[in-house]
């Protein structure tokens, strides 16, 4: 609770807090406070931001502001759902081959050292390519959540297997307590904070990597997202013809995101990791 | 042999790990691609349907031998059923096929630009991202550690300037620098083109007018990637060296008065090798956040070839260029596992050891 207490006198943890709640404050608040409507044409393709419309319209002529809002939306959905997936599936095996070893242990160690190596934007373009008709966001998640657990698994694995070898783990084993009591009793709520910046960072990654494969082509059939605000703002040629209305505030977004989630990881890190503490 | 010579043994066994990558590697390029309802076969074979013209006929068996996707007679001709679909072969004799070509090099033919083989459209695409991102990563890796370095080592106006440019460099997503390079340079500016690799007038020959418009069009795209390296690297070797200089070797070199010219060259050099390390494995996610950016720019690259075949539907040309980024990667990451194990110490004796 003091580490807590401590986490929130960081101004770049309160920075990035701040950050983060702003653009979810847009995406929740926004259909709210004004009227979005991502169907209508409301105007001539790429208007410029006027008092109707505050960030003028897109190739179509839709207004840009409630793109934005359902873009935002749509981005955090993949992000949360792709962070969600990674860490749980990366935390289990993590936990438990580091607490455990043997032949699982060994298999989860040459595939994240294989998939280290071979670049995981690669994996995404393969499989999202074959996937035309169906590639609905939610299955964009999916994908971006089932490539990137290695990481979350490698990064786990190295916490808890320097757990075992503590005094009260040792302790409750010798109580013959199972070993998913043990992992659940003894391991796991020492990773907590650990896991929770696991999250944090996966999250980023995630809505990162959905605005990447989208600028590929490789964005959601049913949604809009930012990468497509992007990718549309791309291919219609708003980037060349400088209506810088029609890409500067999703990456604007995109990039606050990704900062925020960063900020409040690196200040987390500072708090829980007595390495690094002050 | 190999008792005698550690180095070589260190080397045979990475090379042989990266093989296994490898094969790897190559499987997932051939079966991922099939697991979706989009897939390459599924595409190549609704195509077959019988109305086609003889053009497209003759393009399609052309892929479908070539692969081995389609059953042939004994003549070498596809066998059909009676509604003119290809009999298609078993998902096991497809992947032998495969491999057998990919291990000769043979990729297969596009299908947008047929009967351009894949392998040539990657040969007219392949210098420019070599060009543009090989200089880039090691150039920027290097300014990146020297500036961490100093960061660390300095502290006070250093360290209050570079950290926090560096973290906030590193935290912008690779395409929004390109993107607002291209914005602001590029379009309300006008300092330098804003998209593609040469000018139009010039064709891509070793003359002065090329060269001289080519390296004109470098100047952003490199900018934009050398500036994310330097800001993820200077951030690592930062952190890094201000470790180092807490640790007790340290402070007994400075109770014994060596001097801190000497100290500091011993930290820096036990700080680079993670660093080294660190550039292996963050390699891949470099070469993913760099053919974005020559997205962004047109620039007439790898990543402008996958972003055409994607759009396309152009599979051959995918898989042959996730194949090939693969195997650049492979070979990048090869190497400085090899220079580490010149470099680092600790491995050198480990070798040593095993031979006595």
């Amino acid at each position: 609770m003091e580490l807590v207490k401590g986490l929130f006198k960081i101004p770049a943890f309160l920075l990035g807090l701040f950050l983060f709640g702003a653009t979810l404050a847009l995406a929740f608040l926004g259909p709210i406070v004004f009227h979005v409507d991502v169907s209508t044409r409301v105007g001539d393709p790429y208007m410029a931001p006027s008092g109707a419309h505050w960030l003028g319209t897109d190739h179509l002529g839709i207004d840009m502001l409630s793109m934005l809002v359902m873009g935002l939306r749509a981005s955090l959905y993949v992000g949360f759902l792709a962070g969600v997936v990674a860490t749980i599936v990366g935390t289990l095996i993590g936990v438990y081959g580091g607490y455990k070893g043997g032949l699982l242990d060994d298999i989860l160690t040459v595939l994240t050292n294989l998939f280290l190596v071979i670049p995981t934007l690669i994996v995404l373009i393969l499989l999202s390519s074959s996937m035309d008709k169906g590639r609905s966001l939610t299955l964009i998640a999916l994908i971006i959540g089932g490539t990137t657990w290695t990481w979350s698994a490698r990064a786990v694995r190295a916490q808890s297997s320097s757990l075992r070898a503590r005094d009260h783990v040792a302790l409750a084993r010798i109580n013959g307590f199972s070993t998913l009591e043990i992992v659940l009793e003894q391991i796991l709520p020492y990773l907590l904070s650990y896991i929770f910046m696991v999250f944090i960072l996966q999250t980023a990654t995630a809505i990162l990597t959905e605005a990447t494969i989208s600028m590929l082509g490789l964005g959601p059939y049913d949604s809009i997202s930012l990468g497509k605000i992007l990718n549309d703002a791309k291919t219609n040629e708003a980037l060349i013809g400088g209506k810088w209305w029609a890409f500067m505030p999703a990456m604007v977004l995109v990039t606050v995101i990704a900062f925020s989630l960063y900020v409040i990881n690196t200040a987390m890190e500072g708090v829980f990791n007595p390495r690094l503490r002050k | 042999m190999l008792r005698k010579n550690p180095t070589l043994r260190h080397i045979l066994g990475r090379a042989a790990w990266y093989f296994v990558t490898f094969l790897v590697a190559v499987t997932v390029n051939f079966f991922l691609p099939r697991l979706g309802d989009a897939n390459p076969i599924d595409a190549i074979l609704a195509k077959t349907n019988a109305g086609d013209s003889a053009g497209a006929r003759e393009k399609e068996e052309a892929y479908l031998r070539q692969f081995g996707l389609a059953e042939v007679d004994a003549q070498g001709k596809v066998i059909r059923t009676a509604d003119g679909k290809p009999v298609r072969t078993g998902l096991g004799k497809q992947f032998v096929s495969y491999l057998g070509l990919t291990l000769q090099g043979d990729l297969g033919t596009s299908f947008l630009q047929f009967p351009k083989p894949v392998s040539e459209i990657i040969k007219d695409a392949l210098p420019w991202t070599l060009c543009l991102q090989l200089p880039t990563i090691i150039f920027g890796w290097l300014v990146g550690n020297l500036l961490g370095a100093l960061a660390a080592y300095k502290r006070g106006v250093f360290d209050r300037i570079i950290y926090p440019l560096a973290l906030l460099v590193s935290a912008v997503p690779a395409f929004c620098v390109g993107i607002l390079m291209v914005y602001y340079f590029g379009i309300k500016l006008e300092w330098f083109p804003a998209v593609g690799g040469y000018d139009a007038g010039t064709t891509p020959e070793l003359s002065a007018d090329f060269v001289s418009s080519a390296a004109y069009y470098y100047v952003m795209p490199f900018l934009s990637i050398f500036m994310i390296v330097v800001g993820g690297q200077s951030i690592g070797m930062r952190s890094m060296v201000i470790y180092e200089l807490g640790t007790d070797y340290v402070k007994y070199a400075k109770l014994l008065g060596i001097k801190e010219n000497k100290i500091l060259l011993y930290t820096f050099r036990n700080a680079m090798l993670p660093q080294l390390t660190g550039l292996a494995l963050a390699l891949g996610a470099m070469v993913g956040g760099a053919l974005i950016t020559e997205i962004i720019f047109s620039y007439p690259g790898l990543g402008m070839a996958i972003l055409t075949a994607i759009q396309g539907n152009d599979y051959p040309v995918i898989t042959g260029c996730t194949l090939l980024i693969t195997v650049c990667v492979l070979v990048a990451n090869f190497s400085v596992d090899i220079l580490v194990g010149f470099l680092d110490p600790r491995i050198r004796a480990a070798q040593a050891a095993g031979t006595q």
